[in-house]
């Protein structure tokens, strides 16, 4: 047998059996082991690429851990002020209205501090997609409490747990948006367990193809997890997140077209 | 081809211009003393027409975030507001700045701080002048003085804009955006076809994907990119100063004064001369870049000179830059909503600079 000396050497057509999607580009994920954001991405680029909308699409990147989502994908992409996608992607669509445009954003961004865009945008009926992955707690900065921060459970600013007496309570916004008029298709995912991923992506590829249509707003929201940020291992965050965020966030859809 | 002769609110006459302009949209929110923007476009109904997009968002900040969306796709599109909604405005134009997107903002200006009143007032000149949000970067800031200006500066601000990759304020104030005047309006353009290299409109396989960002971790690179504004401001600064002159050729004082107070400064040169004194008036019609190079040469010839304002005194900072101690400079101005009158400025002139 040959002496295997890099990793280049045995990437050959008869040992592939996963590879890069071919929308991902070639830069590095910047993000931590085990986190669900690098699952979430592949699907929404194997999506973009198997729905032929590479040239159709506008991403929109929100601040928090998937900042740099546009150095990810291969599409045009605007990069939004926190909390503000939603506002910077009605100015796209209604100024290219044939086109498809999502945002994606975490639960500081989506939940706090844009929680006026996001109901507005939904509201109005924007023919956008919103994908919005929730883990509870603000990543980038370093494992705050977000709004999303169950009760309870220690973040850097809720060290001895959330309690709710003194912080408030967790916000439901997939809850909230489904009771909107304008909102055509809410739903709940995970991408922790192969069985979720690929619900994921069936959610997701219904929310592109009702884009295509033209519909209202879509929501579809991922429960993640966030090892570095709840101080547990990849395995350790998902069986959490299994006990702990799914009984208050639980997994399904919220509003589906009446057809 | 002539032009259509009508009667308008200074703020009617920017919504108008801005569908003869042919402007892709225009994203606002209500406040006065600007609101009839809105108003006027909503009744216009210029999207059956133009196609023109007109949206009320849920807020100044939600607003200027669909201006920097729509202008990311290489759109000319456009806000109003007024000064408490314009502080709103500012996270949006500093990402806008950073962006290097090209747009009109329009701040009809209202006395402060805070609510302050509905009142007409000059007081946000550091904001617009200065930069305004977080970040070293400038607007370029128009001051239309008269509802033609008004209506003028919508087709100029976008010239400006996309000639520069840079954000465009028109900074007016509640006078002239209430008042109504005779207005000469342009025929109805067609709005534009060209799409911008850099825009984002959906990556084709004949190009690398277009990214509309502000940010860049790498302070190296950052500083490059700054310095590279910089260098843009000082093109502007180069090639766009643009200013007034009113009698100043015999002058031994000057005033200096932008939109309503420019207004007033006018009648008080006449006052000035009736009582002997030889005035004249400089009035800047860009106040980025500001015509510091005209003021120190007038500094040359004249014996004073009075800023006039309606603020406790901001735009005096460059005025004194500008004639870098050649000559005694001082500020006169109202405050809180009360507009100058030309008598308390001939007054003030004599007081400060003549004696007696």
């Amino acid at each position: 047998m040959a002496v295997v000396t890099g990793i280049k050497e045995i990437i050959k057509p008869e040992n592939l059996v996963y590879a890069k999607t071919k929308l991902m580009t070639e830069n590095i994920l910047s993000y931590c082991p085990g986190c669900g954001h690098g699952t979430a991405h592949r699907i929404l680029a194997e999506l973009i690429d198997e729905e032929g909308l590479q040239s159709e699409t506008i991403g929109v990147s929100p601040v928090g851990c998937s900042v740099f989502l546009y150095n990810f994908i291969d599409i045009d992409w605007q990069e939004a002020a926190h909390g503000r996608a939603p506002a910077v992607a009605t100015g796209i669509k209604r100024l290219l209205p044939d086109k498809f445009v999502f945002t994606y954003q975490g639960d500081g961004d989506l939940a706090a501090i844009g929680t006026a865009e996001t109901i507005h945008a939904c509201n109005r009926g924007e023919k956008i997609l919103i994908i919005f992955v929730n883990n509870g707690i603000y990543g980038m900065t370093g494992g705050q409490m977000a709004p999303t921060t169950l009760p309870g459970m220690k973040s850097s600013t809720s060290p001895f747990g959330r309690d709710v007496k003194i912080m408030g309570n967790p916000l439901k916004m997939a809850d909230i948006v489904a009771t909107l008029p304008g909102a055509y298709y809410v739903t709940r995912q995970s991408v922790h367990k192969p069985a979720n991923v690929a619900k994921t992506k069936r959610a997701l590829r219904k929310a592109i193809n009702y884009q295509k249509l033209n519909k209202g707003t879509c929501l579809v929201e991922i429960v993640s997890n966030c090892p570095s940020g709840w101080k547990m291992t990849p395995v350790e965050s998902n069986k959490w997140m299994e006990e702990n965020m799914f009984p208050f966030y639980p997994l399904g859809d919220l509003k589906t077209p009446e057809e | 081809m002539k032009k259509e002769l009508r009667l308008m609110k200074g703020n009617e006459a920017v919504a108008e211009a801005a569908i003869r302009a042919g402007v892709d949209g225009y994203f606002g929110y209500p406040i006065t003393p600007q609101t009839e923007v809105i108003e006027y476009l909503m009744e216009a109904k210029p999207y059956e027409t133009t196609g023109m997009v007109v949206l009320q968002a849920e807020s100044e900040i939600a607003a200027i975030n669909m201006v920097y969306g729509a202008a990311g796709c290489g759109k000319k599109v456009m806000t109003s507001s007024s000064s408490p909604g314009i502080s709103l405005k500012q996270e949006g134009i500093s990402y806008i700045a950073g962006a290097e997107l090209p747009c009109l903002v329009v701040n009809v200006v209202r006395g402060g701080p805070g609510l302050g009143t509905i009142q007409p007032a000059q007081s946000d000149y550091f904001q617009a002048t200065k930069g305004g949000g977080h970040g070293d970067y400038h607007l370029i800031v128009l001051a239309p003085a008269s509802v033609q200006e008004m209506a003028d500066f919508v087709e100029l601000s976008f010239e400006l804009a996309f000639k520069y990759r840079n954000p465009v304020m028109m900074l007016s104030d509640g006078a002239i955006g209430q008042m109504m005047e005779k207005v000469y309006l342009g025929p109805q353009k067609e709005r534009s076809n060209s799409v911008p290299e850099w825009a984002t409109t959906g990556k084709p396989a004949s190009r690398e994907r277009n990214i509309i960002t502000s940010l860049d971790l790498d302070p190296n690179r950052q500083e490059v990119f700054n310095q590279k504004l910089q260098a843009k401001y000082d093109e502007i600064k180069k090639n766009e100063v643009r200013y007034e002159e009113f009698q100043c050729d015999d002058a031994d004082y000057l005033l200096v004064a932008y939109g309503t107070s420019a207004r007033v400064c006018q009648k008080s040169v006449q006052i000035g001369r009736d009582r002997g004194i030889k005035v004249g008036l400089l009035r800047p019609i860009t106040l980025f870049p500001f015509p510091t190079k005209r003021i120190n040469e007038l500094a040359n010839h004249v014996k004073g000179i009075l800023s006039v304002e309606m603020s406790a005194g901001q735009m005096v900072e460059d005025v004194l830059l500008s004639v870098n101690g050649k000559v005694p400079v001082y500020h006169f101005g109202r405050m809180g909503g009360i507009v100058t009158t030309p008598e308390e400025v001939v007054d003030t002139l004599k007081s400060k600079l003549i004696g007696g």
